[in-house]
């Protein structure tokens, strides 16, 4: 109290203060070091890889690796685009009616149905990976890109409907209630009131499905097998396999693959948590 | 106690509900919520079913066996080595996983809740990895791990030769190299969780700890850290499930090995049923998963379903 009065606003360096620090940049070291590593590495030509170490900078940096990668990964990067963006647009559609109707108009046993719902999203894979294929196999979608929007769609149906659903609690009911009155339907009542409001909730659940299916490998693995039509991930684990000492080839081709969801995250951090948090069913 | 807030839930619906003013309208909102459900029916609880049932039979092969052979699966599967070693090797992954990340994302949590100048720039480091694909991760760490040209070599550069391990190549702390792979990417989630835990303690609590003669630490101690604990469980809950069923990251790192030293269920099912044709043993592994998947999960998401009715 007596410092804040006394001296004019000068932060004083406190022992403590100096201690966060230190502590502070020691773990964020710890978190920046493979990027170190990642950029380092992706810049040096294979002769320079082989005698140096990973932390030495490249003594004639080159965009040779970069450009190897992306001769081998933009078909795929191209072929995640194309999955992601159908498949989450329709996740946040079906989410975002879930979660208006399990906020909104509740009807006896939609906890029950909303819990059962819930336990998709936590589920090993591994556990319907079998009759998926066969399934797949059977209506003519296994094998390729439309396949897997259809299979991220599914399983991204509960933590979608979650999100929106918690959202939307936060809209007071007598909004409706009054829409209502004035004769309003239910989907009047969506399109003209809840739509407008929850331009939010659609970022945090765009951003959730694009990078966690932009992410997802084991679906992608299982279901896709012609490597032309792979996602990137699964491409870039192959790459890594057939380049095995090509380390700058495969640090260039990680970072081709990390960068649509690190530019977003960079740009929408903040949204990009709130998603990450309702993951704990908190909301 | 939970009456008012559910008297005003029903009111909407029961407006249409009504006889007098019943109208097609209120139909509206199951046939909205109808696709979902019937997909989440079929492709979680009605696939769920099937590979149990896959998983009584005796399938090996590409060609579908459907000849009953009981409960012979899950016997072979527990007698199997590799199996066993799957169980010990998810137990001490999960365990070292969870307390790196609990420590370091609680630690992280800490500093940044001091009102540090350039705090937000510090959050942003610990939290993007989490933005990352697992096979992006997989890829840097196993360069970084590599024994003879990776982290080793930054430990001699620092005098900390003593730090130097084989890491991957070695059966005995190739599962520790995997380890600060995952915490590297996951302990992030902790952090957000225990910071948003630490900024919605009132500071009238905080200062009421201190006005009580107790000293910052022991207002720590006896104020802040219990009511952490409900942060813990939830992230024990989340980071363990994620831990049990992780895959990715083994695919990128270590393709299970060297032996089986980081084989894990998860990776087990895949290789038993899409490579190896055996889709008897692969669905017997993939109900164990979710059999402990589900012991954590059940328990969570009913305690949650009450609370929710509570409200």
């Amino acid at each position: 109290m007596s410092v804040r009065s006394a001296a004019p606003r000068l932060p004083r360096l406190r022992p403590m203060t100096v201690a966060g620090y230190a502590l502070l940049i020691i773990v964020a070291a710890f978190y920046l070091l493979p990027i170190y590593v990642l950029l380092v590495t992706s810049l040096k030509s294979f002769t320079e890889v082989s005698h140096t170490t990973p932390w030495q900078l490249p003594a004639a940096p080159t965009l040779e690796p970069y450009a190897a990668a992306i001769e081998k990964l933009l078909p795929n990067f191209i072929n995640t685009v194309e999955l992601v963006v159908p498949a989450t647009l329709l996740s946040a559609l079906l989410g975002s009616l879930n979660g208006y109707v399990l906020s909104k108009w509740r009807f006896r046993g939609a906890d029950l149905l909303f819990t059962l719902l819930l336990f998709g999203m936590f589920i090993p894979y591994q556990s319907i990976l079998i009759p998926l294929v066969l399934t797949l196999q059977k209506i003519g979608l296994y094998g390729g890109i439309p396949g897997l929007v259809l299979v991220h769609v599914v399983y991204g149906i509960p933590i979608c409907t979650l999100i929106f659903r918690n959202y939307y609690a936060a809209i007071p009911n007598e909004v409706l209630e009054a829409a209502r009155i004035d004769g309003a339907t239910v989907l009047g009542i969506y399109r003209r009131i809840l739509i407008p409001l929850s331009i939010p909730g659609f970022v945090v659940v765009l951003i959730w499905q694009f990078t966690s299916i932009w992410n997802e490998f084991l679906f992608a693995l299982v279901i896709v097998s012609d490597p032309d039509q792979q996602p990137i991930t699964v491409a870039l684990n192959s790459l890594a396999g057939s380049l095995l000492a090509q380390y700058q080839i495969q640090m260039a081709g990680a970072l081709l693959t990390a960068l649509p969801p690190l530019v977003i995250y960079i740009l929408l951090g903040r949204y990009f948590i709130r998603g990450l948090l309702a993951g704990s069913l908190k909301g | 106690m939970a009456t008012s807030g559910t008297a005003a839930r029903e009111r909407l619906p029961s407006g249409g509900r009504s006889l007098r003013h019943f109208s097609w309208d209120s139909l509206t909102p199951f046939l909205l919520i109808a696709p979902s459900v019937i997909l989440i029916a079929v492709f979680v609880y009605g696939f769920i079913g099937y590979t149990a049932y896959v998983s009584t039979t005796k399938w090996y092969g590409i060609n579908p066996d459907y000849t009953s052979v009981g409960l012979q699966q899950y016997t072979d599967l527990f007698g199997l080595p590799r199996f066993q070693a799957d169980l010990t090797n998810t137990v001490e992954f999960t365990i070292l996983f969870l307390f790196g990340c609990i420590v370091l994302g609680f630690g992280a949590a800490i500093l940044l809740d001091q009102k540090l100048r350039g705090t937000i720039f510090f959050q942003n480091v610990f939290l993007f990895p989490l933005a990352i694909s697992f096979i992006v991760t997989g890829t840097v760490w196993r360069w970084m791990l590599n024994p003879n040209t990776g982290i080793n070599m930054l430990f001699e550069q620092a005098h900390l030769g003593f730090l130097k391990s084989p890491w991957l190549a070695d059966t005995h702390t190739a599962l520790y190299g995997v380890v600060i792979a995952a915490t590297w990417q996951m302990s992030g989630f902790c952090m957000a969780m225990f910071l948003a835990g630490l900024r919605g303690i009132p500071d009238e609590l905080r200062e009421a700890a201190r006005v009580d003669g107790a000293s910052e630490l022991q207002g720590f101690l006896r104020v802040i850290l219990p009511l952490m604990r409900p942060i813990t469980l939830s992230a024990v809950i989340i980071l363990g499930h994620i831990s049990l069923k992780i895959f990715d990251l083994i695919v990128a790192m270590t393709n299970g090995g060297p032996g089986y030293a980081t084989d894990m269920p998860g990776f087990y099912m895949f290789t038993a049923t899409f490579r190896q044709n055996l889709y008897g043993r692969g669905a017997a592994i993939a109900m164990v998963l979710l059999f402990l998947v589900a012991l954590l999960i059940v328990p969570y998401l009913v305690w949650s379903m009450r609370q929710e009715v509570e409200r």
